[in-house]
């Protein structure tokens, strides 16, 4: 058995709630599938109150063993460092010194989201509850637990970034560790899983037609590219969401909406609006990032004078109104 | 006389401590805690107004769609702009999806579980709930949630993915749904009516809404045994769950699921048997027992603000007290089927008012009431029409978004000043039934639904405060955000 305790702290409890939208085979299936045995999930576990204290307690004391830590949402530093923004319940001791305590214990420490791998969302504005991730502050690396720390299998904490995460990429690398198959260079340079983040969001995007001619929406909600007008960067942001569908069907960009890049740390803060492109003399800023920028530039000049007639009408609108073949 | 705190409590959303005090067993004060702090109200000032949009789902991931329509609805009041009809069914194909998967899961994986607890060895019922509903193992979990997620296929038509979507816009939505959506849109749902008409009901949706009394419930509880509300009506019955967590509540509801301006639920206020109009310009949020700087009074959430202070000396939870005209209020499922005149609601309130039975039983006449109604809103989406209007934001404005989350009614206020907000507000369902201590020292919902309750020397038998917690469905991170 792989157990596995799962923690919250300064979060939303999207990715818990994400986790359960786990379909072919069904979350509980899949644990059953690898050995997982969810020792203590705030969703799932019947213990509650002085039951669940214990577990805490005979973890600390090694009576229990622990082979992943899970934290969900940012660790609470504040105020001025005293972790009073989330003292854990029934216990008057601050979260982040559990975190620390338990840390030690586990096999494996996972910062399930965006907010426990780097800060996330809870650290946005004036980031007031002093959030930051278990081995990241924003980009800077550090966070709760350090720049050298090491959980005692030799890992550093691995990151499984996403605001929400992905059902898979969750169950995905919690049973390649229960399987024995995970190794830090399945990893990305930000301790993600590379899993998921060997990928583009743009890889699988149903607009690529229009990215291809530079065919833009222009409004929340036109079916063309995203990247020119409405903030788009997909084409930057690692991970498979175009690939593995979210609930059945489902993507950022096919709900009509941009991609933010929320597996990164500060997508928080884009210092832009979320649904605008920043632009310098009408070329994008922050164009993908691996190609030759007067490349780009150059050949988006000639895609944007190929356009199909077919394309230019439908970027604009919110469903496709002249059809392929009928003439260009 | 002696105090015990009780926490942290799992099975609800986020983090909650309660302490009580203890008299021969009984429970006679109680104070509820809401122990995490993020910021929220501070984070969104100085931002683009439409990026609330982006941030506020993110308050909470099992109320993300509710905060994006109260978010939507407010920056629509600011913008003096109103969503096409088709933009108006899809926003409520997905709050509803939303609404009722949390109804759902609540009753599922938070709420029954505490039954199968060894607590209940003795009882005869113990057994069959144990089998059917013990965390984790119990056959309804594996079953509920390929429910659930197929049902959630919803939102990744309608809204991309959930939680978190930015496809409710002020003006309606950023998804249109094609022909074949309509379609698949009416396969899931027909999948998960099977679903409720098979595991938890054993009968028709139709014939649980037709429910009129508890007299009517009783009688249909002996013809359909082995649904899963039944089973839950036989242990609330061996119980008395109708005597535990009970308060004469004062309900309020905002009112959801409009379609040209009608809402299919109403809003208004329930006071002693006694409807009567909302008026938002009642609600005022006291501080006076919160870790915030002081301000001069309660004060409307236009003039709200949020500043945290651990060191309040009075304080003892990061939850403000909202009030509705200075009176403790309670919102959920009851409260909305109560105003919305469903008549087993009524008649479940004038028996036993409000307490843990009756909360779970109208959370699940939802489930009932609007899978049909969701049936209708697709059946009524024009592919061929506009699902959005856009609008400009004006660079000084204000606006209201109030709608009914799945726990209850929910409150988003937007003051924005050279293009940029100035003050964002927010009042959750969990912030009026989990709120502490007014300036009157007058208990929260919890804080008085917990009153009265056995629960042994020390208050080590404590399961019973469990089972009121939970009657509520809390959600504590959209509490204080």
């Amino acid at each position: 058995m792989f157990n596995v305790l799962w923690l919250q702290s300064g979060g939303c409890g999207g990715c818990s709630l994400s986790l359960l939208n786990a379909e072919s085979p069904d979350l509980m299936t899949r644990f059953k599938s690898t050995g997982i045995n969810m020792l203590w999930h705030p969703s799932l576990s019947e213990a509650s109150a002085d039951e669940f204290i214990h577990v805490l307690n005979d973890i600390i004391s090694g009576e229990i063993h622990l082979d992943a830590l899970c934290l969900e949402g940012s660790v609470m530093q504040g105020p001025n460092g005293t972790g009073k923004f989330h003292i854990l319940a029934g216990t008057g001791k601050p979260m982040m010194t559990w975190l620390e305590e338990l840390a030690e214990k586990a096999q494996y420490t996972l910062a399930i989201g965006s907010c426990a791998a780097f800060g996330g969302i809870t650290a946005a504005g004036s980031n007031p509850g002093d959030a930051c991730g278990l081995q990241y502050d924003g980009k800077e690396v550090g966070g709760l637990l350090g720049t050298d720390w090491q959980s005692p299998s030799k890992f550093p904490v691995i990151n499984v970034a996403g605001c929400p995460t992905h059902p898979d990429w969750v169950t995905d690398v919690l049973s390649q560790l229960a399987m024995g198959d995970l190794r830090t260079e399945h990893l990305d340079e930000l301790n993600r899983p590379r899993n998921y983040t060997d990928h583009l969001v743009h890889h699988g995007c149903g607009r690529s037609e229009y990215y291809e001619y530079k065919a833009s929406a222009e409004k929340l909600g036109d079916i063309g590219c995203m990247m020119e007008h409405k903030g788009c960067i997909g084409t930057q942001a690692r991970a498979d969401c175009n690939i593995r569908p979210w609930n059945g069907k489902g993507s950022c960009l096919d709900g009509g909406y941009p991609c933010i890049n929320c597996t990164a740390p500060e997508f928080e803060e884009p210092r832009k609006s979320f649904t605008e492109t920043p632009k310098i003399a009408g070329i994008p800023i922050g164009l993908p990032t691996d190609m030759p920028k007067a490349w780009f530039v150059a050949l988006s000049s000639l895609s944007k004078a190929a356009t199909p007639k077919r394309l230019k009408d439908n970027a604009t609108a919110s469903k496709i109104i002249t059809p392929p073949g009928k003439q260009n | 006389m002696s105090r015990k705190i009780i926490g942290p409590f799992n099975r609800v959303e986020g983090d909650l401590e309660v302490e009580v005090e203890i008299t021969d067993g009984i429970v006679t004060k109680a104070w509820v805690n809401s122990p995490l702090y993020r910021g929220f109200e501070q984070i969104l000032q100085g931002k683009p107004p439409m990026d609330a949009l982006t941030y506020t789902p993110r308050i909470c991931g099992i109320c993300s769609v509710s905060q994006s329509v109260a978010c939507a609805s407010a920056l629509a009041e600011a913008q003096g702009v109103k969503p096409p009809t088709n933009g108006q069914l899809a926003t409520n194909l997905v709050l509803a999806c939303e609404n009722l998967s949390d109804h759902l899961t609540h009753f599922y994986l938070f709420f029954m579980p505490d039954f199968a607890r060894d607590a209940y060895q003795n009882k005869p019922w113990h057994n069959d709930i144990a089998t059917r509903f013990r965390a984790q193992t119990g056959t309804a979990t594996a079953t509920m949630l390929k429910a659930r997620a197929e049902f959630m296929h919803i939102t990744g038509i309608l809204a991309g993915k959930w939680p978190h979507t930015l496809s409710i816009q002020p003006g309606g939505t950023t998804t249109s749904a094609s022909a074949s959506d309509k379609i698949q849109l009416l396969g899931k749902l027909t999948s998960f009516r099977e679903f409720l008409e098979t595991e938890v009901f054993a009968d028709t949706l139709e014939n649980i809404s037709q429910l009129t009394s508890d007299d009517n419930l009783k009688s249909w509880m002996e013809s359909h045994p082995q649904s899963d509300f039944a089973q839950f009506l036989k242990v609330a019955e061996d119980l008395e769950l109708d005597k535990l967590g009970k308060i004469n509540a004062k309900f309020m509801s905002f009112g959801v699921y409009s379609v040209d301006d009608k809402p299919f639920l109403p809003q208004g206020i329930w006071s002693n048997g006694e409807l009567s109009k909302l008026d938002t310009e009642l609600i005022k949020e006291d501080i006076s027992s919160s870790w915030m700087l002081s301000q001069n009074g309660a004060k409307h959430p236009y003039q709200g603000n949020t500043l945290p202070d651990p060191d309040q000396a009075d304080g003892y939870s990061w939850c403000k007290a909202p009030r509705y005209n200075e009176q403790v209020i309670e919102v959920g499922a009851l409260a909305r089927q109560t105003i919305a005149e469903h008549p087993l609601a009524l008649d479940l309130v004038k028996n036993s008012q409000s307490n843990v039975r009756n909360r779970v039983i109208t959370r699940l006449l939802e489930l009932a009431r609007i899978i049909p109604e969701m049936e209708n809103w697709v059946k009524h989406i024009k592919p061929d029409e506009p699902f959005q209007i856009t609008a400009k934001l004006p660079d000084e404005a204000e606006g209201q978004g109030i709608i009914e989350a799945a726990r209850g009614s929910l409150g988003h206020w937007i003051r924005i000043r050279n293009g940029r907000i100035l003050n964002y507000q927010i009042i959750a369902p969990t912030t009026w039934n989990f709120s502490p201590r007014d300036k009157d020292d007058i208990a929260g919902a919890l804080e008085q639904a917990l009153i009265g309750t056995v629960v042994g020397e020390g208050g080590n038998d404590s399961v019973a405060v469990q089972h009121i917690v939970r009657s509520f469905d809390p959600c504590m991170v959209c509490t204080v955000h």
